[in-house]
């Protein structure tokens, strides 16, 4: 396979990097790869404004009464911090970043179906991004990421427009990818690709994608009638003039529910790939992973009120909603038995996207079960707002999503670079982050269990100890994050040349040259075999 | 490109239609019909929708996956309604126990 | 690659081959019935975001609709059902120009096409200026939310001046998101009259204008349900 690539040494050939030059070249670029770069370098950007967010949270609580900020500070720091890594990170990252690079690839194309929308989306990126900047040095908003009414549309003087605005420009970043990747994916297969011959990170891109598409516009309009409401003074949410404040919590929780499974879906794609790679087999139960995407994607329609269950909202509509809640557990659930008898006789070796890859299971699986606690409507009760939902959203988002990026992000890096990374020092970040993870949000579980509020900026000292322990994990965790950043840089320069496929990977993205050539292919591929062709384990070579 | 299209006579008799249609809406609405003036009103509406949805948009003559993104659409809006609907009209049915 | 386009029941004529080298087709498509296909399905994927995002302030309108019915009956009592009418008409008027504008450039005829183009425009400029004039009335009757509300008393007929108000807020956001959506369809049809007047329409690639026209005719699928929900609540009959 690889060798069948000739091995011109990167300088001298021309590919998407060194195909032209000059800030100019990349700003106005309609190339895939190239947007897919742009918006590494801003999502990575404000993965670390977020970070800090964090960071001064965690430093605050390390004393029951606070030892770093005012309660005011501590209100717009958990804000900053659900935003920025709710909108402008988690959303975006592996769909516009892994998502843009690959999906031409994958599926034998030169580039996406609107290559124009595609870098449109990016400038939309970065104005809503830049909005919500604004309102972050201008003082910052207090209102939690969820905007909560009347509270953000009455009682606060923080920046809330701007904020609101931020995100509302940013969600038609989301929804431009998404319509980008339905509609190349439905139209633009290579010939040969059939829908059951895709890579499964396809079908969780084009799950993701019908999201994006349909939920996205409802949080727009909620944003937009918040915005109007905060300026004109009128009131659709306001009870005093007979409006509801549900209402504004249904049209939020409709996208931003779905939201956390655009969060999870991609991440999941990319364990699907790493998994087979590395244990060298094709994937168990294909079609069952395949359509349990579009199911997750389906169902997560239905459920958005069990974020509400202590709301206000009928009790009746609460069993309804509990009941689908347990019920889009199954697909997961799936995925997770598929991908354990995936490994179940693999020829398994432990490079650092593995290392990713199975901690994303484990962790994944925790934070869903403990999702069922929060489904379950009586023990909700006593959850709710408390550390336990936070753990439980955390091992998922960090436990789970993060760390199939960085598992993603590792694995075609040298597809991305053309360069190998130092894996000693990968696997030992991968440590790094699994134990760091750990020791910040175990202790949540038990502090939520034990009954203490989540976005207070103080507690009782019966729980310091816990909160001291989170701390401390979170500072591990930072450090096992810089350390990536640190060797990935470092490789662009001095890492060894990768060649087309080093990990001797199934799939078009590896018959290509590393960097690929601007239009990807040096002839279009035709798609003849079925996807996954690993040989079977006993017979394996790498 | 390669599809049909309908005709300009089509799309003359589609007008008339609408043009009925719209003054039939208003008539309508001075006729004491109590709740069915809603009623009609919005069923003329949907059929004054289908109209242009399927002959000036051309949604009749096009690939079924075009109809299936429409059919999603309206979907997903039936979703968002009726689920929040069942929670505004059942709220009191049932009070939550008290202090 | 062309070999699916030179063959099959889609055939296209040998003449459109050639056109694989155009300038009218994308790079990163096969040909341009790909080319074609693919726009047609990503506007109609885009109108379904549209119809989600109508959606949520629909959704809000049933509730409160529901809930403040005679509020809703009196609000809409008090808009003036002839300039809505005339807005109807005249937007399915311009539906119809749209239409027949498209049909003009899938045959190749400029004139036509400009033609059609312009009259759109125009009656899509006298629906706004309907628009405004009614906006304008009811700021003349202290009927704006948050502005100047402050209603007579006969024009609540009865029901609770919140409940009014309300209707008010859901009148002028959901009027008020149409009308944007119409000035951004003005604004595209303008730029795609001026391209058809510098001869970047040719036959073989009209697709701006058919996806422009799709878009148009959406906006008038929502002011079809605007007019009676926000128009005829209860009749006009008392």
């Amino acid at each position: 396979m690889s060798t069948a690539v000739a091995e011109v040494p990167v300088e001298s050939r021309i590919h998407y990097l060194n195909a032209d030059y000059g800030v100019k070249s990349w700003l106005f670029t309609t190339d895939h790869k190239r947007i897919a770069l742009l918006y590494l370098g801003s999502i990575t950007l404000m993965f670390f404004i977020g970070g800090a967010a964090a960071v001064m949270m965690r430093l605050h609580l390390i004393e029951p009464a606070g030892a770093l900020v005012q309660p005011e500070t501590y209100n717009k720091l958990f804000t900053m911090h659900g935003v920025v890594m709710v909108f402008f990170f988690l959303v975006p990252s592996i769909p516009a970043t892994l998502g843009n690079f690959l999906v031409p690839m994958m599926i034998g194309a030169r580039d996406l179906a609107f290559p124009r929308l595609n870098v449109l989306s990016w400038y939309v990126y970065i104005t809503g991004a830049a909005f919500t900047l604004y309102a972050l040095i201008s003082g910052g908003v207090d209102t939690g990421w969820t905007f909560y009414t009347p509270l953000s549309s009455h009682y606060l003087n923080t920046h809330v427009i701007a904020t609101a605005l931020g995100v509302f420009i940013t969600g038609f970043s989301s929804i431009l990818t998404g319509l980008n990747f339905i509609v190349t994916i439905h139209k633009m297969r290579a010939p040969g690709m059939t829908w059951k011959r895709m890579p499964l990170f396809l079908w969780s891109m084009y799950a993701t994608s019908i999201i994006f598409v349909l939920g996205t516009p409802v949080i727009a309009i909620a944003l937009f009638l918040l915005g109007l409401e905060r300026l004109f003074h009128v009131g659709i949410f306001d009870p005093a003039i007979g409006g509801d404040p549900i209402l504004f919590q249904h049209l939020f929780w409709f996208y931003s529910h779905p939201a956390v499974y655009i969060m999870i879906l991609p991440g999941m794609g990319v364990v699907s790939e790493l998994v087979t790679c590395f244990s060298r087999k094709k994937p168990f139960g294909y079609i069952f992973i395949a359509y349990s995407s579009l199911a997750i994607a389906m169902i997560s329609f239905f459920v958005w009120g069990h974020h509400m269950f202590v709301s206000g909202q009928s009790v009746y509509a609460g069993f309804i909603f509990s009941a689908l809640s347990f019920a889009v557990a199954i697909p997961s659930a799936i995925k997770v038995f598929n991908w354990t008898a995936t490994l179940y006789k693999g020829s398994i070796s432990y490079q650092a996207p593995m290392l990713y890859a199975l901690g994303f299971i484990g962790l994944f699986t925790m934070g869903g079960l403990t999702g069922l606690f929060l489904a379950s409507l009586a023990t909700d009760v006593h959850l709710h707002d408390t550390y336990f939902v936070i753990a439980h959203f955390h091992y998922i988002m960090v436990g789970g999503a993060v760390m199939a990026y960085l598992g993603g992000i590792h694995f075609w890096w040298p597809k991305i670079t053309g360069r190998l990374y130092h894996d000693g020092w990968a696997r030992f970040a991968a440590l790094v982050i699994f134990v760091g993870f750990n020791l910040t949000f175990f202790p949540q579980y038990m502090l939520g269990y034990l009954g203490m509020p989540r976005r207070y900026a103080v507690y009782p000292a019966e729980f310091q100890v816990l909160n001291v322990m989170s701390s401390a994990g979170a500072s591990i965790l930072g450090v096992g994050y810089l350390i990536p950043f640190i060797y990935l840089l470092w490789s662009i320069r001095y890492g060894p040349i990768a060649g087309a496929n080093p990990w001797g990977a199934k799939g078009l993205e590896w018959e290509t040259p590393s960097p690929p050539p601007t239009d990807n292919f040096e002839e279009p591929p035709i798609a003849a075999e079925e996807p996954y062709g690993y040989a079977e384990p006993e017979h394996a070579h790498v | 490109m390669s599809e049909q299209t309908p005709s300009v006579g089509t799309y003359i008799l589609v007008f008339m239609a609408l043009l009925v249609l719209a003054a039939l809406t208003t008539g309508i609405a001075y006729v004491n019909l109590g709740p069915f003036n809603t009623v009609i009103a919005l069923a003329i509406a949907v059929v004054k929708m289908s109209l242009v949805g399927l002959f000036f948009m051309h949604l009749w003559y096009s690939p079924g996956l075009n109809r299936i993104v429409v059919l999603a659409g309206f979907f997903w809006l039936a979703l968002m309604v009726s689920f929040t609907l069942a929670d505004v009209f059942t709220r009191s049915w049932i009070n939550p126990p008290g202090p | 690659m062309s070999e699916s386009a030179a063959s099959g029941p889609l055939a296209l004529p040998p003449r459109e081959s050639a056109l694989s080298a155009s300038p009218a087709l994308h790079h990163q498509f096969e040909d341009i019935e790909q080319q074609h296909d693919a726009g047609n399905f990503g506007i109609w994927v885009f109108l379904a975001t549209e119809m989600l995002f109508f959606g949520g302030v629909f959704t809000g309108y049933i509730i409160y609709r529901s809930l403040y019915y005679s509020g809703f009956a009196a609000g809409s009592h008090g808009l003036e059902i002839d300039l809505g009418a005339a807005m109807m008409f005249v937007l399915l008027a311009s539906s119809f120009t749209m239409a027949m504008a498209v049909h003009a450039a899938r045959e190749g005829k400029h004139r036509p096409l400009i033609g059609f183009l312009s009259v759109t425009i125009i009656l899509g400029v006298a629906f706004l200026g309907m628009k405004f004039t009614e906006y304008f009335h009811k700021w003349q009757e202290h009927m704006v939310p948050g502005l100047n509300f402050h209603p007579a008393l006969e024009s609540l007929r009865g029901a609770p001046e919140h409940t009014v108000e309300l209707f008010m807020c859901f009148y002028f956001f959901m009027t008020g998101l149409h009308a944007l959506h119409m000035i951004i369809g003005i604004g595209l049809l303008t730029v795609m009259a001026i391209l058809a007047w510098r001869g970047k329409i040719p036959r073989e690639n009209y697709n701006r204008v058919e996806f422009s026209g799709l878009y148009w005719h959406f906006v008038d699928i929502i002011w079809i349900y605007l007019f009676p929900l926000l128009y005829l609540i209860g009749g006009r009959y008392k």
